[in-house]
């Protein structure tokens, strides 16, 4: 895919520092509630950021990203409320926890691949809730009720409101966290990452120490999403055991493929959509109803379910794929090789005609 | 003597990679003509593309019917048997359900019961061992297994590769006799793919030559096997 | 001692359960490699299509067989439609469409019949069935009918042609094809097969948990660990690990609450069984992934 413009880039940043500002000109367009919302797609891109390097640009599967999610959420809630640690100190706190975390698990997933993997952590997202809920750890975790925080406070008296502060805080942390991607990718490191992913057996012949990239990959990917959590801790100022269960994880899932598997700027497209829909699930159905003739909800799962097996039919390399490919068609040029450019899904070895041993 | 199996220009590729550039041959109805080549020379993908086990393009015309793109299974319903290269027997299978298996597409299920004391009858071995489990038979049993159950499909014509392949002399030669019968008396004609050239020319009436993907010989088995080229190449002498 | 034969009852039944479901996983994945992520939802969704037919007047085994046939339909057209099409489609595009499944059962159930939780009746009379004070009558009926499905199961694959067939094709597509057996139908067989077996397993359980959209979750984890641990590859594996899981779940609750009462202290009961199960999977997968009675797959690089 061509170099995002420079310029263009420029321009999205400038507007993205200005538009809040126009609240008080604009209170309607730039209300609280959007902004609030705008806040949590930020949350999400970064979530589905740390998917996306686990999964996209490494090959690792994982459906259990919420765990790390949840990880984050907790130990920046815990500090909060226990240790008054200022909001903002618990995002490196939490990154460095989830770190830990992630390569912990990222040991014996060397041993896994593909489908084994998948159900591991599969099962870690299912028994997330559970392990939150445990006796023992209830005087951190509050158990099934939860911790209550407070929304992070403007400081140095500047004249915002909550909601845009918290828009500023979350904005200064996506762009740092994807500025530091990019550099990753675009490094040697990057390269062995993507060629882990691409050509598994080879990397390692390469020289490439497959396993210390596949344990540190998985730490930062989970540093990435446990972040996320983090940030939604002060964003929402409230964590609770049932909010980080299956159906989390299935959200990132749907942000990472709808926004394009191996794609930096698909995972900021892939955040914002899963939270879109899932807002606007009351006015899906809504609409199901009234203009549709349906005569049930359509909750967005299920248009998230069906987004899925579609997606993998007609665009498996995701919406910013799927305008690679059509500005592809359209300019004819020679396309010049990136790494936030969607890659061909590798198809699998095809099988040799012989007996499997069961 | 119509032909029983045409191929024209047959090209055959394992995806990308051409295997097979401009084979062509006649099997007659009723005798056994053998392919012969080194290694590499495309034979049993010649074999595969007549059963569109890879991609192929050209002619194969079988009894008047056209096999190109036809799904492996239903070629196999038109009466072609192929005994793949390393024998392919369900090893988890016993020799009985191996048998069996390959009479899951025969409309009379009473007459499975004829059809395997008529196979046993050409392999006795086999009766033997009938709840054995197929994976612990001996190269040799397997061998006579897997063209067993070509046997139990009642086939017009099977297509054999490389039958020699791994098996100690007299078991290859105790199979090729029993080829011969069957040949002889069910009126099986046969496609055979050998390295084993003078095997392979004692037992046909007929030959092929394959060099990296095209035929460059052809004629009577006896001819075949008193050219000079041949007999230094393939023969030894 | 009661309460441990209870316990142990209990965890039959349980383990009846889990070995109908993990059965369903093997038998996809023997034949096309992959594991079912949709399996607990569809089972709950065809539990859902039993209860609206009994709400409509059928009773208890006329739902349940007509919703079993449903499932079955509903299974190979799966097959066939969505996951046919993307047979050398990478494992991550084939996870994700398990995944969508799973989100799409789950969903239309709560759409369809609401998240409310619905009490499911129990077939098997109160009365007559049952040793008291040991098993009671639903247990005792859970682990019999499983039997009879199991037992039906394996006749059908070990003695009938067609069975022969499927299993052929689950273990050498390519040679079963030169025998003449259309594999592709084969496998969309074993996923109607799959989808019946989980109807079975679903129907049994709603009476026992309550039927509810998320009522699968849980038990699909614990199908999945009874499959790893009698040995992903292997059918009667999976129905022995069911079993042993079932058990082995509940005597690990019936300590907790011993030593609890013995010596106050609360180190494990019922609401850690997830996390049990999710320490089940990742020992195996990591220690013994050939489990009990599978065969370590050697990769051919």
């Amino acid at each position: 895919m061509p170099r995002f413009p420079r310029k263009w880039l420029i321009v999205l940043i400038v507007l993205a520092v200005v538009i809040p500002l126009l609240r008080p000109v604009l209170p309607d367009t730039v209300s609280d509630y959007r902004l609030f919302l705008v806040s949590t797609m930020m949350i999400a891109a970064i979530a589905v950021l740390g998917l996306n390097l686990l999964t996209g640009f490494n090959g690792q599967i994982s459906l259990g990203h919420g765990a790390f999610y949840a990880v984050g959420a907790y130990t920046a809630a815990i500090l909060m409320d226990q240790a008054n640690m200022p909001y903002w100190a618990t995002l490196p706190a939490a990154a460095v926890v989830c770190f830990i975390v992630g390569y912990l698990f990222g040991l014996p997933a060397l041993k896994l691949e593909g489908h084994y993997l998948a159900l591991a952590t599969f099962a870690l997202a299912l028994a997330v809730p559970q392990i939150l809920k445990y006796k023992w750890l209830e005087g951190l975790t509050g158990g099934v009720q939860g911790i209550v925080l407070s929304k992070p406070e403007v400081p140095f008296g500047l004249p915002l409101t909550e909601d845009q502060w918290l828009y500023y805080y979350c904005f200064v942390v996506l762009v740092f966290l994807y500025w530091a991607a990019h550099n990753i990718l675009n490094s040697r490191s990057g390269r062995a990452m993507m060629a882990i992913r691409d050509y598994h057996i080879a990397a390692d012949t390469m020289g490439i120490d497959t396993a210390l990239y596949k344990t540190v990959t998985f730490g930062i990917s989970a540093a990435y999403t446990g972040i996320a959590g983090a940030l939604s801790a002060s964003a929402i100022a409230f964590v609770a055991p049932d909010s980080f269960n299956i159906f989390l994880s299935i959200k990132f899932l749907i942000g990472l493929v709808v926004g394009g598997i191996g794609s930096l700027t698909g995972s900021i497209v892939g955040g914002i959509f899963y939270v879109l829909v899932d807002n606007s699930a009351q006015a899906l159905s809504t609409f199901a109803k009234n203009d549709l003739g349906l005569q049930f909800d359509l909750s967005a799962y299920t248009v998230f379910g069906i987004l899925l097996i579609v997606l993998m039919f007609l665009m498996p390399t995701g919406i910013v794929g799927g305008i690679y490919a059509l500005w592809r068609s359209l300019h004819r040029g020679p396309a010049i090789v990136d790494p936030h450019a969607a890659p061909a899904p590798a198809k699998s070895a095809s099988q040799p005609a012989t007996e499997r041993s069961h | 003597m119509a032909a029983l199996l045409e191929v024209k220009g047959l090209k055959a590729f394992y995806g990308q990679t051409q295997a097979i550039y401009d084979v062509g041959f006649e099997i007659p109805d009723g005798g056994i003509t053998t392919l012969l080549g080194a290694n590499g020379a495309g034979k049993t993908t010649t074999l595969r593309a007549i059963c569109n086990m890879v991609r192929t393009e050209g002619t194969v015309r079988f009894a008047g019917k056209d096999l190109v793109g036809m799904p492996t299974e239903e070629i196999v319903r038109l009466r072609i048997a192929h005994v793949p290269e390393g024998r392919g027997t369900f090893t988890s299978l016993t020799v009985d359900e191996n048998l069996r298996i390959a009479a899951y597409t025969r409309k009379d299920k009473a007459g499975v019961k004829d059809e395997l004391d008529r196979v046993f009858s050409y392999f006795p071995r086999l009766k033997e061992r009938v709840q054995q489990q197929a994976g612990t038979l001996s190269g040799g049993e397997q061998q006579m297994l897997a063209i067993a159950r070509a046997l139990m499909l009642k086939p017009r014509l099977m297509l054999l590769d490389e039958p020699s392949f791994g098996l100690a002399p007299l078991i290859v030669v105790e199979i090729f006799r029993i080829m011969k019968r069957i040949n002889e008396e069910e009126k099986v004609s046969m496609l055979l793919v050998e390295q084993n050239a003078a095997l392979a020319l004692d037992l046909a009436s007929h030959a092929y030559l394959l060099e990296t993907g095209k035929v460059v010989m052809s004629g009577p088995a006896l001819v075949v096997k008193n050219d000079e080229n041949v007999r230094k190449s393939y023969l030894g002498y | 001692m009661e309460q441990f034969l209870q316990q142990l009852a209990s965890g039959l039944a349980n383990g009846a359960i889990y070995a109908c479901v993990a059965l369903a996983l093997v038998m996809i994945y023997v034949s096309t490699d992959h594991l079912n992520f949709a399996q607990g939802e569809m089972a709950m969704f065809s539990t859902y299509i039993s209860w609206q037919l009994m709400s409509w007047g059928l009773s208890f085994w006329t739902a349940f067989i007509a919703a079993v046939l449903i499932s079955f339909v509903l299974g190979v057209l799966i097959e066939r439609v969505i996951l046919r099409p993307l047979h050398n489609a990478p494992v991550l595009s084939v996870v994700v469409v398990f995944i969508g499944l799973l989100a799409i059962c789950n969903s239309m159930a709560g759409a369809i019949w609401s998240y409310l939780i619905k009490e499911y009746p129990s077939p098997f009379p109160k009365s007559s069935f049952g040793i008291a004070g040991v098993i009671g009558p639903h247990q005792l009926g859970v682990v019999l009918v499983t039997l009879i499905v199991l037992g039906l199961l394996f006749t059908f694959f070990r003695y009938t042609p067609l069975g022969l067939a499927m299993r052929a094709a689950a273990q050498n597509p390519s040679m079963a094809r030169l025998v003449g057996v259309r594999v592709d139908w084969m496998l969309a067989l074993g996923w109607g097969l799959a989808a019946a077996v989980g109807a079975v397993a679903g129907i049994m359980v709603a009476h026992i948990v309550y039927l509810d959209p998320n009522m699968m979750g849980g038990i699909l984890l614990y199908a999945f660990a009874s499959a790893l641990v009698g040995g992903i590859g292997n059918p009667g594996g999976a129905v022995i690990g069911g079993f042993i899981v079932g058990v082995l779940e509940n005597m690990v609750a019936f300590a907790g609450n011993q030593i609890e009462k013995a010596t106050g202290v609360y180190i494990i009961g019922n609401g850690e069984k997830l996390t049990v199960a999710l320490i089940i999977v990742i020992f195996v997968l990591t220690v013994k992934p050939a489990g009990l009675f599978g065969r370590v797959v050697v990769k051919r690089v």
